[in-house]
């Protein structure tokens, strides 16, 4: 068995085989391995005995539920119209320059990808962007450029 | 439990209908039509199109009229101001990502969406087109069916016919708001995904964002070629059918004027797979006697029951994906059309001095799966294809208009021989239970030498539209050669739709049902609600096609398959015995093992 199909045991084994445990099943999977590979959609609906369009369906729904390969640390910064008002372009173009990478690609290493979010919840602190499930409010290009690269470090 | 009833006014008028019935029914009771897309009598109820929006007094939006029950005192309006307004709007949003090029769509004049823009008299864009490019490019990878995004409104109907009446979920709902998009697992083309080319889909939506893959002009040239000799064979439910798509109403049994069309199409024999259906129950007939004497009496643990009928080809590509350790219960019969094309190529063709190569098989088919399983490597018994190209019975009546034949006053004419012979017990083939039926008939005379106990030869346990039928006969008073099945008492059971075939196959799986021999159609109905007959389809018209086949059984001289005489005739000169070596090269086939996505 590949790690891919031992964590959807572990996972099956703790949520159960209903189609409601489809969520958190998918979930666990993208906290460990950042997406859902062809292969994990595949396991997890023959061991929910659904289909695998009814997986791919369900997943590609959900923003968070990657179905693309992603680097070990997802940065979103929220793209909508408060933090849109705020110069979220200007966040951006930053972390852009600084990862060398554009919106939705993964740096070389495989350490970072960059994505955009719809509304974070977070307006009244806009500009916002996660770091993985971390949130970090009322950037300026500087304290954006500084939060990423503490992350860097801090490992 | 009798239910309350509840009083309503529709435009005013009075009406009294059972509680939950939804304001869509109550309407239609009082002659009123509502406008619908996305609902269907056969699924369940999406409400998601909006095009039955109907104003209830005192509600503050409009209600869709098809996910709406009635409630007492309740007032609705169907052709106020404003639902007349919102209606014609919602057309318009509709077609704003629709790539509204109806004079080159196969759906050209039997589009519902196109009839709804017609009566709504749609005039010009008022709004900015959001079809998406990439949309534009159709995914034609399976031989079966064609899916054009360009032309999905979203209704869903395939999604929920795929789920609720085939248990498949080939097709789901991806992504979301103006991304959304009805797709396979992962976006792959069709003949990658468990699609099992039923064509189910395709006869319950509402444009031409599904249709079936296109032959005729394939057969068109054919015909036209002087060096071929093109001979069509017609599969039991396209008699039962094809009047609908040519302007009678269902039920009409039109056997004889579709004879004579083909022969006015230019067909150089017209033929009857009929002919094959009655091969396949002497084939599958007797494999069933031999799987139960290598089970009963030589406990031979590689031979597996209950056996299964292989006859339908969405069926098969079915089990292939999601049951594949339960191939072996498979018959190893091939289905009747590939039967006939083997046959066809090879005896046939010797009989009528011509070769093989210059031999064009066209199978006339209530199917679009049969368009896959013509071109599976394994069917190439006589060296050729053994069946060149499938027609479904729609694109026949296609054919029919363009050639410009008016068929309801033709003349009725009977097929060509031989390989024109048919028996009740083949055109049952064409009805849910009808393989079961026409096998009892012969499996157990051979068996006893008697006529099945039945009145009329009619097995009504396994008739009707019930989605899993069983039945059990008990077998008495045998011949001596088959003593070994005295007392047995024989279950069989049949089912109908796939998402039924997949109950029963669950049931094999897990060990709780005790069958010896099982009957699976794809299609709900069986052939006669196939995926490849006359659109639109519902519960009532294919009770009516039931009818007509079950008419054309008791009006046909012969009943049993053992009787039909170009099956006596082809044992004596050609075959030898039911699954003797020669049946064994042609008649019978194997099976694959597919992914499960
Ligand atoms: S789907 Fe209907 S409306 Fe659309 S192009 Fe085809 S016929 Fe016209
Ligand atoms: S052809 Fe049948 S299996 Fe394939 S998508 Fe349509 S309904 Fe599903
Ligand atoms: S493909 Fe047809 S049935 Fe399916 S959602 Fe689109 S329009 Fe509706
Ligand atoms: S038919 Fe009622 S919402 Fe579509």
């Amino acid at each position: 068995m590949s790690t891919t199909e031992v964590l959807i045991s572990e996972l099956v084994e703790k949520h159960g085989r209903t189609r409601n445990s489809l969520m958190p099943i998918l979930q666990g999977i993208v906290q460990q391995e950042k997406f859902l590979s062809e292969d994990a959609m595949v396991s997890v609906a023959r061991e929910l005995n659904i289909s695998a369009a009814d997986v791919f369906g369900t997943a590609s729904f959900y923003t968070f539920l990657d179905t693309v390969p992603r680097g070990k640390n997802v940065i979103r910064v929220c793209k909508t119209i408060s933090c849109h008002m705020k110069n979220k372009d200007e966040i951006i173009r930053a972390l852009e320059n600084a990862l060398k990478i554009k919106v939705g690609e993964t740096t070389h290493d495989k350490e970072y990808t960059l994505l955009t979010a719809n509304c974070l919840g977070w307006c009244h602190k806009g500009p916002v962007m996660l770091i993985n499930d971390e949130v970090y409010p009322e950037l300026t290009p500087e304290s954006a450029l500084k939060i990423v690269n503490e992350h860097m470090h801090s490992k | 439990m009798s239910k309350y009833m509840v009083n309503l006014k529709i435009n005013n008028m009075p009406v009294s209908v059972e509680e939950g019935t939804t304001i869509l029914e109550a309407a239609r009771q009082l002659n009123f039509k509502i406008p619908t897309l996305c609902n269907h009598p056969d699924l369940t109820v999406a409400g998601n199109c909006r095009v039955c929006v109907v104003e209830v007094k005192g509600a503050r939006q409009l209600s869709a009229a098809c996910a709406t029950p009635v409630s007492e005192g309740m007032e609705v309006f169907t052709n106020s101001e404003q639902v007349r307004t919102s209606r014609k709007h919602i057309i318009e949003l509709l077609l704003s990502e629709h790539n509204s090029d109806c004079t080159k769509c196969q759906k050209n004049g039997s589009c519902e969406l196109q009839s709804l823009a017609f009566e709504y008299r749609v005039g010009d864009h008022v709004l900015m087109s959001l079809l998406k490019p990439e949309d534009l490019i159709p995914d034609i990878s399976s031989p079966s069916i064609v899916k054009d995004n360009s032309k999905c409104i979203h209704c869903q109907r395939c999604v929920r016919t795929c789920a609720e009446l085939q248990g498949v979920s080939a097709l789901g709902v991806a992504f979301k708001g103006n991304h959304q998009s009805i797709s396979t697992f992962l976006n792959k083309p069709l003949n990658e995904v468990v699609c099992t080319n039923c064509g189910q889909c395709i006869n319950r939506c509402p444009t031409g964002a599904l249709t079936e893959r296109n032959n005729i002009e394939d057969v068109w040239n054919a015909l036209y070629d002087p060096n071929k000799f093109v001979v069509v064979q017609t599969a039991p439910a396209v008699r039962i059918a094809l009047g609908e798509e040519l302007g009678l109403e269902p039920g009409h049994r039109v056997t004889g004027k579709m004879v004579a069309s083909l022969r006015k199409i230019g067909f150089n024999k017209v033929l009857d797979t009929d002919f094959s259906a009655d091969l396949t129950i002497m084939e599958e007939g007797f494999e069933l006697l031999n799987r139960l004497r290598k089970v009963l009496v030589e406990k031979d643990e590689t031979v597996k029951l209950p056996m299964m009928t292989s006859c339908s080809p969405g069926w098969i590509k079915f089990i292939e994906h999601i049951f594949p350790n339960l191939n072996d219960h498979l018959s190893t019969c091939k289905s009747p059309q590939q039967m006939f094309g083997a046959v066809a190529k090879t005896y046939y063709a010797d009989k009528v001095n011509v070769k093989a190569q210059d031999m064009v098989v066209v199978s006339i088919m209530p199917c679009t799966a049969k368009k896959f399983e013509c071109d599976r490597p394994e069917m190439r018994s006589s060296g050729f294809k053994d069946v060149d190209y499938v027609l479904t019975t729609r694109e026949l009546g296609l054919m029919i208009r363009q050639a410009g034949i008016d068929f309801a006053s033709l003349e009725p004419e009977g097929y060509d021989s031989i390989l024109g012979e048919s028996t009740g017990a083949a055109v049952i083939f064409g009805a849910t239970g009808g393989v079961m039926e026409a096998a009892l008939r012969t499996a157990y005379e051979v068996v006893t030498g008697r006529e099945v106990p039945f009145t009329n030869l009619d097995i009504k346990p396994v008739r009707g539209m019930e989605g899993v039928k069983e039945a059990s006969i008990k077998i008495k008073n045998v011949k001596p050669e088959f003593a070994h099945l005295e007392g047995v008492e024989l279950n069989v059971a049949v089912a109908h739709g796939l998402a039924n075939a997949r109950k029963v196959m669950e049931s094999v799986q897990n060990g709780t049902s005790n069958y010896h021999f099982i009957e699976i159609m794809a299609c709900p109905g069986g052939c006669l609600g196939g995926g490849g007959q006359p659109i639109p389809t519902s519960k009532e018209i294919r009770d009516k096609r039931a009818e007509a086949i079950y008419e054309e059984d008791l009006n046909m001289p012969i009943r049993k398959s053992h009787e039909n005489p170009d099956v006596v005739a082809i044992y004596e000169e050609f075959l030898g015995e039911p699954n003797g070596h020669k049946s064994h090269d042609l008649l019978h086939t194997h099976y694959k093992v597919r992914n499960r996505y």
